[in-house]
């Protein structure tokens, strides 16, 4: 698959632009001929695009993580040629015909190429068949609509019915505000899906990715059987914000970070992005049904 | 609109306690003269006699009878409540309390304790109980009634050892096969570092993850304010209902305006975008029914709210029990299954 999100022709020059004056979030297309360079948001320092690319978009300067098209992550992790999406034409639908919602989602659309924040799909990890589901933090910051909950939980059930492995990437802001109740109850949905597929003797192997909160922390993503994090990622039930708020001080440096829920033991594993997969088939293969 | 209306009528309040006082003061100097006692607080040697305590007595009650009706009338006066008016009486801290639903629905609560793992949260009360001769579970969110209750409930905003607790609990439920019952009344759960460190949204996932599964029927009954994972997390039901004036929302209205608009003072405006009344959430496929509350809110009548809950709790409690365990398990499952289905 292609690394990157579609660009149309109209707004290239602008994506180019801010390219090379502000630093783009996330990784393009490579544009011909012209210079193109990523300013680290963390180190402030450039490096060109082949460079991030070469380095799996972690600062080949200081080793900062940035984010990642769902695209780019399934083109890691799978054997090339096997990805096969689910459910690609879910969409979001507006249930309390929400103020602005529509126009909001037609924009995420527009900029992300993508239908919903959650991509989803059947695929092989060196020669192992898998079901991978995504949450992409470009679109509506990953935040869980009911059309999301639906998507995850049918990727749930797609590998629980073939009796595949399952693992999701998670990143989100938290709830859809704009789906209110419907978004809430997508936890519910989810979590039982889980639950039903582990009965079954399911394998779900949780990737927590910057950011995962919220609604997605407290339902699928901390339930896997084996739970991953990438490096830095910031991971909770509530942002740093509203503990600062509640508490009404600083909260210390690495709060919420992988490395401290790690320490913490909430995870298994911090796995570098370049080494995903190659974990990822290892896991597999420790589990593999005889 | 209805703050105003529950300002007057507190003060209302306060002056019937008082003359009620009065009123008892009185009757009891009656009885004592029938009794042909002299009263022995009088100082200055000179009781007042029967036919003037008698006199007290019934303007007392002349008194009583017009501020009640007084009050009445301020209720009445209430018309169409908005949104924001349901969250303030949702909130309305003279509203029973899981204490109160306890007392006012069950007999011989045995409360149970801990996680039994690291702490015992306050914030969340459950225990056993037997409802019309039937042992049930009871779970759910205490918010305290005095200041020093407050603090020590966390305002009802549990930690992760809130809902392991109510796990333990209801897990309890499910070995010897008694229905769950619990009362949803929470700001959320709470945002605190150390809730965060010790797991907080792994708790609620699993209490979503365990609740799916159970083979029990488990009714929640919305009392007061619910908000966010931290109700759903007690609410993951075979049948929910709502008191009339109970809310239940994705997100407190303020946290809902400072995320959306960055601004938490719009949660007026916030509350009526939100769908978040019990007609709501009935039209949502959230709710299976409204409880209704007397004018003014439950405060105001809480014997008829507990009678009107223990209709519903009877009738389905009785649906419930026709059913084989896995039939309970699924018909659980596919609620949730169904609620907002989104197709493609």
């Amino acid at each position: 698959m292609d690394t990157a999100e579609n660009v149309s022709a109209g707004s290239l020059y602008k994506k180019i632009g801010s390219l090379i004056f502000r630093g783009s979030q996330y990784p393009e297309k490579e544009t011909g001929s012209l210079p193109s360079f990523i300013t680290c948001k963390s180190c402030k320092r450039r490096s060109t695009k082949a460079a991030w690319a070469e380095n799996y978009y972690v600062c080949p300067e200081c080793g900062a993580y940035r984010p990642v098209s769902a695209d780019y992550r399934l083109s890691l992790i799978l054997d090339p040629g096997s990805r096969k999406d689910l459910d690609p034409g879910l969409r979001a639908q507006d249930p309390l015909d929400f103020p602005e919602y529509k126009d909001k989602v037609k924009k995420q659309e527009l900029k992300t190429g993508l239908k919903e924040a959650a991509v989803t799909a059947v695929g092989r990890i060196e020669g192992q068949r898998v079901v991978v589901g995504i949450l992409d933090s470009r679109f509506f910051m990953g935040s869980m609509s009911a059309a999301v909950g639906e998507k995850i939980t049918r990727a749930v059930e797609y590998a629980d019915k073939n009796h595949l492995p399952l693992i999701l990437f998670s990143a989100s802001g938290g709830a859809r505000m704009q789906e209110g109740i419907y978004s809430l109850m997508q936890m519910a949905k989810t979590a039982a899906a889980v639950r039903e597929f582990s009965e079954h003797g399911g394998l779900y192997i949780s990737i927590l990715t910057h950011p995962t909160t919220g609604g997605v922390t407290a339902s699928f993503a901390t339930l896997g059987d084996i739970t991953l994090a990438e490096p830095q990622a910031l991971i909770g039930f509530a942002g740093p914000r509203v503990i600062e708020q509640t508490i009404g001080r600083k909260l210390p440096k690495g709060f919420q970070r992988a490395e401290y829920l790690y320490e913490h033991g909430f995870v298994d594993a911090i796995v570098e992005r370049k080494d995903l997969r190659e974990t990822l088939a290892k896991l597999l293969l420790l589990h593999e049904r005889k | 609109m209805i703050r105003q209306i529950l300002e007057k009528t507190e003060e209302l309040d306060r002056k019937i306690e008082a003359l009620k006082e009065l009123q008892k003061d009185e009757a009891s100097h009656l009885v004592r003269h029938e009794a042909g006692e002299r009263a022995e607080d009088s100082y200055d040697g000179e009781d007042a006699g029967p036919e003037e305590h008698l006199e007290q007595w019934k303007s007392c009650e002349k008194e009583l009878k017009h501020l009640e009706k007084l009050k009445r009338d301020f209720l009445e006066q209430t018309g169409p409540l908005s949104a924001a008016d349901h969250v303030v009486l949702a909130r309305y801290a003279k509203r029973p309390h899981i204490e109160d639903f306890i007392d006012g629905l069950f007999t011989d609560f045995f409360e149970q304790r801990g996680d039994h793992l690291y702490d015992e949260d306050r914030s969340i009360c459950g225990g056993i109980a037997m409802f019309h001769g039937t042992p049930v579970t009871v779970v759910g969110h205490r918010k305290g009634r005095t200041v020093e209750e407050n603090v020590s409930c966390n305002f009802g905003m549990p930690c992760p050892e809130g809902y392991r607790k109510a796990l333990r609990i209801m897990k309890e439920a499910e070995k010897f096969r008694r229905p769950i019952i619990t009362f949803i009344d929470t700001p959320g759960a709470y945002p605190g570092m150390e809730a965060e460190e010790h797991g907080q949204g792994e708790a609620i996932a699993r209490n979503l993850a365990e609740m799916s599964a159970f083979t029990v029927p488990v009714i929640s009954i919305v009392t007061g304010e619910g908000n966010s994972g931290g109700a759903l997390a007690l609410s993951m039901a075979n049948r929910l209902y709502m008191l009339q004036y109970a809310v239940y929302s994705i997100l407190s209205p303020e946290g809902f305006a400072s995320i959306l608009w960055k601004d938490a003072s719009r949660h007026e405006e916030a509350c009526e975008l939100m769908h978040m009344t019990a007609e709501d959430l009935v039209e949502a496929g959230v709710a299976d029914g409204i409880i209704p509350e007397p004018l003014g809110g439950a405060q105001e009548d809480p014997e008829a709210v507990y009678a009107a809950i223990a209709t519903e709790l009877d009738s389905t409690l009785r649906a419930y029990r026709a059913m084989s365990p896995e039939a309970i398990r699924a018909d659980r499952m596919k609620k949730f299954r169904e609620i907002g289905r989104v197709s493609a």
